[in-house]
């Protein structure tokens, strides 16, 4: 009696064994992996966004401090000013990752904040009294940490992004894609801008 | 009669096809170890091995002052749970000093997991470069700004001498006199990652008790079903109430599991932190 009411389930069971297997058989073949990718290059974006707002941050003390002892470099001064300002009002759009038009913005905001900040250091070399300042040495070295850490950032949402993109565009991963996932974009990544890519200029007038 | 007859056709049977079976997984599992292999291999690149709290590569060191490091450094993991590591590297190749000393850190792992609580002391003898990376844990108590000044005045005058070792030897007693600043959270610290390690390992160790001896249960079933259970048809055994059929079409699946790199048998290795970029570099 009770075998056969047993056998009588087979059936259930047969369906819950399927299931099962298909479940363990498709995240085996990687359906998740988009997602999960995804998800991956948007927190290293996030750490990307908050190590350039912690550069942002550090600024107005930095101003305030240099002020004090070269008042009259106004023109890198107010660069910088400038700049910081032109790197944080612009809003950045939610579609930033996959928008080539506004990835290009952000880049080249902040790569204008990182030149401006760069004479700013550079000019600071010729006081001596600011050089010795404490705070001027406590906001220098956050600031060459802070420059580091965007570059690890930078680094690691290269990464994050070469795997979702490599996923994307190679099998079972575009199919995947064609099946399930048909608004995954692939994402922007930084390259190295006009700029730091110029040969430097070396005069002697 | 009947019934020792289909036993016997059951005892017969299946077994071609099991060993088959078997010599497939084994085949399979073979290339799963092959793969993990390259791959582990391919991710070491040149990185310095990590042989203990002090990787000498660049040979500045006696061997008592190592000796004499490698005791401080282990009486601090001891007492804060933090992992200090000094490397020295004649060169860092063509890459500058920050995003090598970052790979390091992170290729070795150093701190314990979730704390991140490393420090790596790197220094370049032949490009005249040295760093301290702070793990993510340490950034807010070992911030840039002391980093810095460790590195600038402590470090670099003896270097500038050429007294390597005893550059080295201050800038340690330094980041460690830092670190134990503040003694109570130092103390927090050592407590909280004490509970921690041994409550992740017990739970980690049952679940993945639990899940394998799960699905050794259900192949086992299905093997052990062939042997005793009663033959409804070429192919469907019945044993304790469950039919178990063998289709046509086999069904093949592998799994690993990543070895887990855990401290082993008294020798010294990174308890898997991370590493943003924190700390400060410094050349003489």
């Amino acid at each position: 009696m009770m075998t056969l009411n047993l056998s009588a389930d087979r059936s259930r069971y047969g369906l819950a064994a399927v299931l099962l297997s298909a479940l363990v058989l498709l995240s085996g073949c990687g359906v998740n992996a988009i997602p999960t990718y995804e998800e991956q290059a948007k927190a290293a974006w996030s750490q990307v966004l908050n190590q350039y707002q912690r550069r942002a941050d550090l600024i107005p003390n930095l101003i305030e401090t240099v002020k004090g002892y070269a008042a009259h470099e106004k023109d890198v001064l107010t660069s910088v000013v400038e700049a910081r300002a032109k790197a944080t009002s612009v809003q950045i759009p939610a579609d930033v990752l996959t928008d080539p038009k506004a990835f290009e913005t952000f880049q080249q905001n902040q790569s204008e904040l990182t030149s401006a900040l760069s004479r700013l250091l550079a000019i600071s070399e010729n006081y001596p009294d600011l050089k010795a300042n404490q705070n001027f040495l406590a906001l220098q070295s956050q600031l060459e940490g802070t420059e580091n850490r965007i570059a690890v950032a930078r680094r690691d949402y290269i990464e994050a992004v070469r795997l979702y993109n490599t996923e994307l565009r190679t099998v079972p991963g575009r199919w995947w894609a064609a099946f399930i996932y048909s608004d995954a974009r692939p994402m922007q990544t930084f390259s190295i801008d006009a700029e730091s890519r110029a040969v430097p200029k070396v005069s002697f007038d | 009669m009947t019934e020792a007859n289909s036993m016997n056709g059951a005892m017969h049977a299946p077994m071609r096809p099991m060993t088959f079976g078997f010599r497939r997984l084994s085949a399979a599992l073979l290339l799963l170890a092959l793969v993990v292999v390259s791959q582990s291999g391919a991710r070491a690149q040149d990185f310095p091995a990590l042989t203990g709290r002090v990787v000498d590569e660049a040979h500045v060191l006696s061997s008592g002052t190592k000796a004499q490091l490698i005791e401080q450094l282990a009486a601090f993991e001891a007492k804060s749970s933090d992992q200090l590591v000094v490397a020295t590297v004649r060169s860092t190749g063509e890459s500058p000093i920050e995003p090598y000393a970052n790979q390091l850190f992170r290729h070795w792992g150093l701190g314990q997991a979730g704390e991140n609580n490393g420090v790596l002391l790197l220094v370049a003898i032949d490009d005249r470069k040295m760093r301290i990376e702070v793990g993510y844990g340490l950034e807010g108590i070992l911030t840039d700004l002391l980093s810095r000044l460790i590195i600038e005045n402590s470090m670099v005058p003896e270097f500038r001498a050429g007294n390597y070792e005893a550059g080295i030897r201050r800038g340690v007693d330094d980041i460690i006199s830092v670190l134990e600043g503040n003694a109570d959270e130092l103390k927090a610290r050592a407590e909280r990652n004490a509970e921690k390690s041994r409550g992740q390992d017990t739970w980690g160790n049952v679940v993945f008790v639990l899940f394998v001896s799960f699905f050794v249960s259900i192949f086992g079933f299905s093997i052990l079903a062939s042997i005793f259970g009663k033959k409804l048809a070429p192919g469907r055994y019945k044993w304790l109430g469950i039919a178990v059929s063998y289709g046509g079409g086999a069904s093949s699946g592998s799994a690993g599991s990543r070895g887990r790199s855990g401290r082993s048998g008294g020798g010294f290795s990174g308890g898997g932190g991370s590493s943003g970029g924190g700390g400060a570099s410094g050349g003489w």
